[in-house]
């Protein structure tokens, strides 16, 4: 099963981006002012902060599923307009589509695509690559939580994005699953090298997986600054650098102060 | 491979493995249905009422042979009814011993089946034992089926002309609902223009419309296909359009992403995403659309089963009309009963999710 036909690129970059939207009573709010980013292909990257500050609005502008007020953002060069599925969008919610089953469901970008045909067989694989077999006929409401949101990943990996993004994906499930998806996580940006991006609230989580962690402070949405990670693969969470490293991105998002310990569950 | 996918694996390995001993999720589900027929039965183990349905209609069969008829009535058809009913009662009887199914569905039906039989053995005994109910109004149960069996060329002719029209114009009906419902439930244009005109005459009674369409259209047929055109195209055209409105969002934006195009947004998401909604209007279609095909028979036509009701009626045969009536509640069942199993069907992902 050839998974990668195509030749990967995928370098996002990000220039002088800002963002604003009405609320429902009526107040201008700047979601994102003056964003510049540049993410190379090929590398894992968080964008991390407190609610409000702007990280899924960055998401959606990359997407495709809104646009920006002024500023321009690129992939590979090229202006991006549109939805198109060399971004692919792992949402929060599973989002599977309910009225189809989970091989369906894993197969809709190929249908979308009109190439269902001819690619048919990869469904099978990726049914296997999310342990989803003896479930390709279930419907979405009758697997389980991680189930759901393994479907909804490869969902997207099927198209073999250039970028895929992922917008707290993890953020809804419980601490063993979510381990266990970020490893699943990991084993797939390795075999295929795409540009992700991966918006979450989880410290642990954005060292765990990153290259770099962009960290976004709120009201107006901005950059505050980018960490890099240089910790070697495959990490340990209770490695010293490691917690280290989480110690200082905590002091930086200012969650350090009090004396209780932080709850960073969702 | 991670532990995830050892864990799903052996899930997977236990399902098949649950599959094969029979423990399988919908085995399991059907058992627990079979627990709740019991349920309402008073008396779950008991063969008490397995019994008492029976009898009561040997008892009602005893009674109108016993009991002096007083109506000048045919009372064979009637006793014929009542022998087919025993014997089929008595056969399932028998049946319950090799099949689970049959014996919760004879053990949960027994109750309502003796009522039925009381009702009817009552009804013979007001009627033509003692005569207590005024004629012609409330003729008895085996004048109804005498007549039944008299008359039943022109009811078959009835049921027929009136499925007719029902099928033509429930179907012609419910294609231009779709179509306009998903006009205006996508496009913003067609929406402003056309939503308008579905709230104004939705309101008014398709009945409304019968003094202009006898002079618009060439023959009474084409103005009752019309009529049930229109009264079938309002809900659902109506139930389309909020279907799609009400879809989720991301549902779109997740389709989109993959790289949907328009005919997809439409065809694959909002169409599914809208059919629980299509079908509410369906149901509502059915409902008006029996109501506006009994009234435009009586008022127009010269055949259908409305006709049939107002031609005895003239007659002061009303025996035939509570036949026709009969007729009726058995035709319309069936296509309540045809309607249930296309939506069951459509809307199989919806299973266990409602409720």
């Amino acid at each position: 099963m050839t998974v990668l036909e195509e030749k990967r690129a995928g370098k996002i970059k990000i220039k002088e981006v800002h963002r604003t939207y009405t609320d429902s009573s009526g107040n201008e709010i700047e979601a994102l002012q003056g964003i510049n980013l540049e993410i190379n292909q090929g590398e894992f990257v968080s964008l991390i902060g407190p609610s409000g500050c702007g990280k899924t609005t960055l998401m959606r502008l990359i997407a495709g599923l809104d646009e920006p007020q002024s500023g321009k953002l690129y992939l590979d060069d090229e202006v991006i307009a549109g939805t198109n599925y060399e971004r692919g969008y792992v949402f929060q919610q599973a989002n599977l589509f309910p009225w189809e089953t989970i091989e369906n469901n894993i197969g809709a970008g190929l249908k979308a695509r009109k190439i269902f045909k001819q690619r048919k067989g990869e469904v099978e694989h990726y049914i296997k690559v999310a342990g989803l077999v003896g479930f390709e006929k279930s419907y979405p409401h009758q697997v389980s939580g991680g189930m759901a949101q393994r479907a909804s990943l490869v969902r997207a990996l099927i198209n073999n994005p250039k970028v895929l993004l992922l917008d707290e994906p993890l953020g809804a499930l419980d601490s063993f699953t979510r381990y266990d998806l970020q490893d699943k996580l990991i084993e797939m940006w390795q075999e295929r090298k795409t540009t992700m991006i991966l918006v979450t609230h989880d410290v642990d989580e954005a060292v765990y997986l990153s290259d770099r962690i962009v960290i976004m402070s709120p009201r107006p949405g901005r950059i505050e600054e980018v960490v890099e990670v240089k910790l070697e693969r495959p990490r340990a969470r209770n490695d010293e650098r490691f917690l280290k490293l989480r110690t200082e991105i905590l002091e930086k998002l200012h969650l350090v102060s009090n004396i209780k310990p932080p709850d960073f569950s969702i | 491979m991670s532990s995830t996918h050892k864990i799903s694996e052996t899930i997977s390995v236990q399902l098949q493995t649950n599959k094969k001993i029979g423990l399988c999720k919908g085995l399991n589900v059907k058992n627990k249905k079979l627990k709740q027929l019991d349920e309402t039965n008073w008396k779950p183990y008991s063969i008490f009422w397995q019994n008492m349905q029976v009898f009561i209609y040997i008892a009602a069969f005893i009674i109108n042979l016993m009991l002096p008829t007083v109506q000048e009535v045919e009372v064979t058809i009637y006793r014929i009814f009542l022998g087919i009913v025993i014997l089929f009662l008595i056969v399932r009887y028998r049946l319950t011993s090799y099949s689970e199914t049959i014996k919760a569905k004879n053990n949960h039906e027994a109750q309502l089946y003796f009522a039925i039989g009381v009702i009817i053995s009552i009804w013979d005994i007001v009627t033509t034992k003692f005569n207590i109910l005024p004629l012609p109004f409330f003729p008895s149960f085996a004048q109804i089926l005498q007549v039944m069996r008299e008359d039943y060329i022109t009811l078959l002719v009835s049921t027929a002309y009136s499925l007719r029209l029902l099928v033509i114009g429930f179907t012609v009906g419910t294609v231009t609902g779709l179509v306009t419902g998903i006009l205006i439930g996508w496009y913003k244009q067609w929406n402003y223009w056309l939503l308008p005109i579905i709230k104004i005459m939705g309101v008014i009674p398709a009945v409304a419309w019968i003094p202009v369409l006898m002079f618009i259209f060439p023959s009474s047929f084409y103005a009752q296909i019309f009529l049930i055109v229109l009264c079938v195209w309002f809900p659902v055209a109506y139930m389309t359009c909020s279907g799609i409105q009400n879809i989720q969002k991301s549902y779109f934006e997740a389709a989109r992403t993959l790289g949907a195009n328009e005919s997809y947004l439409v065809f694959k998401i909002a169409i599914p995403g809208a059919m629980p909604s299509i079908f509410t209007g369906i149901y509502t279609a059915t409902g008006v659309s029996f109501a506006t095909l009994i009234v435009s028979e009586m008022i127009g036509a010269k055949a259908g089963l409305g006709w049939y009701i107002n031609w005895a009626k003239g007659w002061s045969n009303y025996a035939k009309v509570y036949a026709s009536i009969i007729v009726m509640a058995i035709i319309f069942s069936l296509v309540m009963a045809v309607i249930y199993k296309m939506r069951d069907k459509v809307l199989i992902w919806q299973k266990g999710l409602l409720k």
